[in-house]
């Protein structure tokens, strides 16, 4: 019909849906809590994916992956989130899955062979090193330095929040090569390597925190690590440019990771609501209960069109920075709601860990500071859409 | 080897169900459908047939557009084509329509094997099976919970009741029904599913399997489907454990249950 939008996924990607649904679905609440609980990498929801060649869902044909972009890979980790796996779910794959954008886009061909059909494969797992504590947002003021050494690098410093960086070999690492004093713009005089996670220089220590514990997320201290020309990603001095293939995709899964979790919340929540009885009826026949509910579905279904329209700009060939912070601060938002308001319609019980929603909330908050916080997030709407002056 | 597998379309596991308004089947415009868990298990084997071997896995359904979606998973898991039959005629049938059908296809595919499962999850008839096989004058046996090719033969073991078995003999060409829990079944790889749609997926309707509308008119028709009414309320008989169940006995006598 000419002029009319589709809305419907299509065969494909409902089938990809529905595949990814049900591969998670044999992977109950009770797996993820024990999880959990005893902070142990989920490695057999992990190697399910792997093995039926999940994890190469946006890694080109010719390097052994599916060669599908980023709405594929947010329709496959929403599944998966929704699932009731959540966070803890999403994250054992959504770093294989967007991580090595960078290779993709700007890596060497010889790099690319390398590293890539292992990642697709499940075999190769890959940390981002690009946070520091001194820099946060600021990515212009990361300190960890790449001194040159004969034809390739010596590297020093330190990161913080590495995902995974237990499991991982190698490291998508952010570095300075030119001081930022030296550099015509903040973001210049910085290089990406894809480095050896070699134990002997780079030490691990994990950060204890609120939820999402079957993840882990580190503190990595980098002392004398050597690295070679080859494992420059792009261009030395424009590795910040090389990061950007990353981020906005990142953002986008993340969104539809968040809608997710909140649509898992909300089952529990409608199905809590409609069978426990409180002066003679259901909870949800009070308004009090329902009509939050109601907003909260309502917040959902929007939040899921805005990653799917972002999903599809960047799919185009489109940065999609714009459409990728919206999606990101509307989906965090909507998808930490829910679940606070299904730990709310579940009572006392929502605060107890059998009833899951408290897991759901703990690592729906997440959303809400990462990959960006959302005050970063409507500052590059404010900014970059509107076109409102700087505001730092 | 070619095996043909018969699958149906039924509602989702999950899917909520509610009565439509004529009473003679469910509410279904938006619910989830699946393929029939039996169906599943029949699936699962011709695949592992194919893994061990040379064999095309056909994949056969009956049902409207909607039942593509079950035809691409079962592609997506590893079959090699499919054929959908739709008519409006196919709408009200009965189990012998169906099967009639089913055996149209069946003659002009030539199967060396069909595998069906035992029965739908949704109308628990278990009646297409033996009739397609009477219809295409296979040799057939049903609730097959293993199965083993030899010299062109297929030992098959059935289950009994109580945890019996059987082994059974049986020329092929044949058709087994499967029972659930036979092997387990796998699931799509990302792979598999990239490949589902370039697949072969034909649709054909009654007139290209050279039936009329009169071959599938039913004998049996469906007049109402109902839950059974809420029994009465219980009583509830109260005291020590000597009255209750002095109680209890009088009660039981005054029925005259005793």
């Amino acid at each position: 019909m000419m002029g009319c939008m589709d809305f419907s996924l299509g065969p494909e990607l409902e089938h990809i849906r529905e595949e990814a649904t049900k591969l998670a679905g044999g992977f109950s609440d009770e797996y993820w809590r024990d999880k959990d609980e005893r902070k142990q990498f989920p490695w057999e929801f992990y190697n399910a994916f792997a093995e039926q060649g999940w994890i190469g869902i946006a890694i080109p044909e010719r390097y052994e992956g599916a060669g599908l972009g980023v709405m594929a890979a947010g329709v496959l980790l929403q599944a998966v989130a929704q699932s009731g796996g959540a966070m803890n779910a999403a994250s054992t794959l959504h770093l294989s899955i967007f991580g090595m954008g960078p290779v993709v886009h700007h890596g060497s061909e010889e790099m690319k062979q390398r590293y890539l059909p292992p990642t697709a494969r499940g075999e190769l797992h890959v940390s981002f090193g690009v946070t520091e504590d001194d820099a946060g947002t600021d990515t212009s003021r990361i300190r960890t330095f790449a001194e040159p050494d004969g034809d390739g690098f010596v590297i020093n410093g330190k990161k913080v929040w590495n995902t995974k960086a237990q499991q991982a070999q190698k490291i998508l690492l952010l570095t300075r090569t030119t001081p930022r004093e030296e550099c015509e713009k903040p973001l210049d005089g910085m290089t990406l390597f894809l480095a050896d996670l070699d134990p002997a220089h780079c030490e691990i220590r994990e950060i204890p925190k609120i939820a999402r514990n079957a993840v882990n997320s580190n503190e990595v201290y980098i002392r004398d690590l050597r690295v070679g020309p080859e494992d420059v990603v792009g261009e030395v001095g424009r590795g910040f440019r090389c990061l950007l293939d990353g981020i906005n995709p990142e953002r986008i899964m993340l969104a539809a990771e968040a809608v997710g979790i909140g649509r898992r919340a909300l089952e529990v929540a409608t199905a809590y609501a409609k069978e426990r009885i409180v002066f003679d009826r259901p909870i949800g026949a009070n308004q009090a209960i329902a009509h939050p509910l109601a907003d909260c579905h309502s917040e959902l279904e929007a939040a899921d069109l805005l990653w799917q329209k972002a999903a599809w700009v960047y799919d185009q060939g489109d940065i999609a920075g714009g459409e990728a912070n919206i999606a990101k601060l509307r989906a965090a938002e909507a998808g930490f709601r829910a679940c606070d308001q299904a730990l709310q319609t579940l009572g006392g019980f929502g605060y107890a860990n059998e009833f899951n929603v408290g897991r759901y909330w703990g690592e729906a908050r997440l959303m809400r500071l990462a990959p960006i916080s959302q005050e970063m997030a409507r500052n590059y709407i404010a900014e970059r859409v509107l076109g409102l002056p700087r505001s730092y | 080897m070619k095996i043909l597998v018969c699958v149906k379309q039924v509602p989702h596991k999950d899917a909520r169900l509610e009565i439509s308004s004529d009473e003679t089947w469910i509410q279904d415009e938006s619910i989830k459908f699946e393929i029939n868990a039996y169906d599943t298990y029949a699936l699962e084997e011709a695949l592992r047939i194919k893994d061990a071997g040379e064999a095309e896995v056909v994949i056969l359904s009956i049902g409207p557009d909607r039942a593509i979606q079950a035809l691409r998973t079962a592609l997506g898991m590893g079959a090699d084509r499919a054929i959908l039959v739709w008519d409006d005629a196919l709408a009200g049938t009965d189990s012998l329509g169906i099967a009639k059908a089913l055996a149209a296809v069946a003659k002009a595919e030539q199967p060396d094997l069909i595998l069906t499962g035992l029965m739908a999850d949704d109308t628990n008839y278990s009646l297409t099976p033996p009739m397609l096989a009477e219809l295409t004058q296979l040799p057939h046996v049903t609730a097959v919970v293993k199965e083993t090719q030899q010299n062109g033969d297929i030992v098959a073991e059935r289950e009994l009741e109580g945890g019996a078995l059987e082994v059974v003999k049986l020329p092929r060409p044949c058709l087994l029904s499967i029972q659930t829990g036979m092997n387990d079944v796998r699931y799509a790889s990302l792979k598999g599913i990239m490949q589902a749609k370039k697949k072969p997926l034909e649709t054909k309707s009654l007139a290209d399997l050279g039936l009329q509308a009169s071959d599938v008119a039913p004998k049996v028709t469906l007049e109402k489907i109902f839950l059974p009414p809420r029994g009465k309320g219980a009583e509830i008989v109260e005291g020590s454990i000597d009255e209750i169940a002095t109680q209890v006995v009088t009660k039981i006598k005054e029925l005259g249950l005793l």
